[in-house]
């Protein structure tokens, strides 16, 4: 099948600190999949690099068959891979002095240039998608936590993203928001999106994801199907990481 | 001794039609300078947060230089100093304007590049992970965000601008107070005439207050 995201050997330094080491990773048209790991494990950064919002020393990385360069390199493919590619973050950042709906029509209507009537439209579809159409004309502000995040998520689908980079989208949300959340992405992955997902919800690995990857001190420890990582995890730095966030 | 002194409201009274003739020119100056230094504010304000240093240099160099010397000093130059270089005479009304822009535009360059800073990162992220470019993203995303929480310390600017013109009657320019110093040469009730001058600033400035505080509750409604 044909790789969306290519990475090999890629490294990230912050300064003297190795973040990301010899990273290899390929992810496939419509596969979902998962990335966890303690905090400060690279995880995030990694996830970055796949839209350019952090930089890489050296390495190859490739997205939807648009390669970009280590730091200091050609970076003019960096705007087409970020039309193809939709971000959530873990604190929304949505815009904060723009209406719920505006927030979706943004980027369709600066990028693409798409007309007001047909924005609105896509931009209505997707929050009915995401179960609120009926806060379209309200501040981000007014909206829960949960209902912020499903709006980031319509954010990003509006540009019809190839590819869904998730970094901790429930990470600040009080948890009776988390599940709503997570039935959206749920949904997206059913309808056959290919994601990239770096969460602390386990439990959303396992029934979703296609694949997880186990990421410690910048390298990928291990890899498989979740039942593979979860159930028979081979390297003992999994074993101990598992033992830890599963026990809760 | 009693010095006997009383208030002579017909005085002060009889003042303001010759002092009201000093308005136009305080607000033509105060606001034809402050609308030419918030151009240069936005401009230098934006080149001293720029990621090269090259550009950073020259807008650090002019917001230290006229935030770093009196405005009566600036005015001055500009006035006496600079014919000497131009080669003709500065009109007082050109050089007051270009005073208050100049000195303003330093401060407002301040006020900008506080205001863009204490936007958080996250906002640009959101832009560019979007497909917006960098430049689409800033003027569509930071800028409107920035712009609101520039308006109070602009307001605060604006105040002090309008304050600084009465410098300018050094260099005689028909603006408030030298109106008063005109109309007291022959009068000679300076108390009254001041009193007067003091009350016709700070009509202008509690306008502007009132209006500012205004703009600032409804841009803040709907954030």
């Amino acid at each position: 099948m044909e790789k969306i995201v290519r990475m090999q050997r890629l490294n990230k330094y912050f300064g003297q600190h190795h973040v990301l080491k010899d990273i290899d990773l390929s992810v496939e048209h419509g596969e979902v999949v998962v990335i966890i790991g303690a905090s400060g494990s690279g995880k995030s950064t990694l996830i970055r690099c796949v839209n350019g919002l952090e930089e890489f020393e050296s390495g190859e990385l490739q997205v939807d068959q648009h390669p970009l360069e280590p730091k200091g390199g050609n970076q003019k493919n960096l705007s087409e891979i970020r039309k193809e590619v939709g971000m959530v973050f873990q604190q929304f950042n949505l815009f904060p002095h723009l209406s719920v709906k505006d927030n979706i029509m943004l980027a369709p209507r600066k990028v693409k240039s798409t007309d007001k009537a047909e924005a609105d439209k896509v931009a209505m579809k997707l929050l009915d998608r995401v179960g609120i159409a009926n806060q379209a004309d309200k501040y981000p502000s007014q909206l829960s936590g949960g209902q912020q995040q499903r709006v980031a998520i319509a954010r990003a689908l509006a540009m019809e993203p190839r590819l869904m980079l998730f970094d901790e989208p429930t990470s600040a949300l009080d948890p009776e928001m988390i599940g709503e959340v997570l039935d959206v992405m749920r949904e997206l992955a059913k309808e056959g999106m290919t994601m990239m997902v770096v969460t602390h919800e386990m439990g959303f690995a396992r029934e979703v994801a296609d694949r997880v990857i186990y990421i410690d001190s910048g390298q990928i420890v291990e890899e498989g199907k979740p039942e593979a990582v979860f159930d028979n995890p081979q390297n003992e730095r999994t074993q101990s990481f598992l033992s830890r966030v599963l026990k809760h | 001794m009693e010095s006997g002194f009383t208030f002579d409201w017909s005085a002060a009274v009889g003042a303001l039609p010759h002092l009201v003739k000093g308005i136009p020119y305080t607000l033509m100056i105060s606001f034809g300078g402050l609308l030419i230094g918030f151009v240069i504010g936005i401009f230098m304000g934006l080149l001293s947060i720029n990621k090269s240093r090259w550009l950073r240099w020259p807008a650090t160099a002019y917001i230290e230089i006229f935030r770093g010397t009196p405005i009566l000093v600036q005015v001055l130059f500009i006035f006496y100093g600079l014919p000497d270089l131009v080669g003709g005479p500065i009109n007082a009304l050109t050089a007051g304007i270009a005073a208050i822009a100049l000195n303003s535009g330093a401060y407002i360059s301040e006020v900008v590049r506080g205001g863009v800073q204490s936007i958080d990162k996250g906002q640009t992220e959101a832009g560019v992970s979007l497909g917006l470019s960098r430049s689409q993203t800033f003027w569509s995303v930071v800028w409107p965000q920035a712009f609101r929480r520039m308006i109070p310390p602009l307001g605060n600017q604006a105040i002090v601008s309008i304050k600084d013109t009465s410098l300018f009657s050094v260099i005689g320019v028909g603006e408030l107070v030298r109106q008063g110093q005109i109309y007291i040469a022959t009068t000679f009730t300076a108390f009254e005439v001041y009193f007067m001058v003091a009350l016709l600033y700070l009509a202008i400035t509690l306008t502007l207050s009132l209006l500012l505080r205004f703009v600032e509750r409804r841009g803040l409604a709907s954030t």
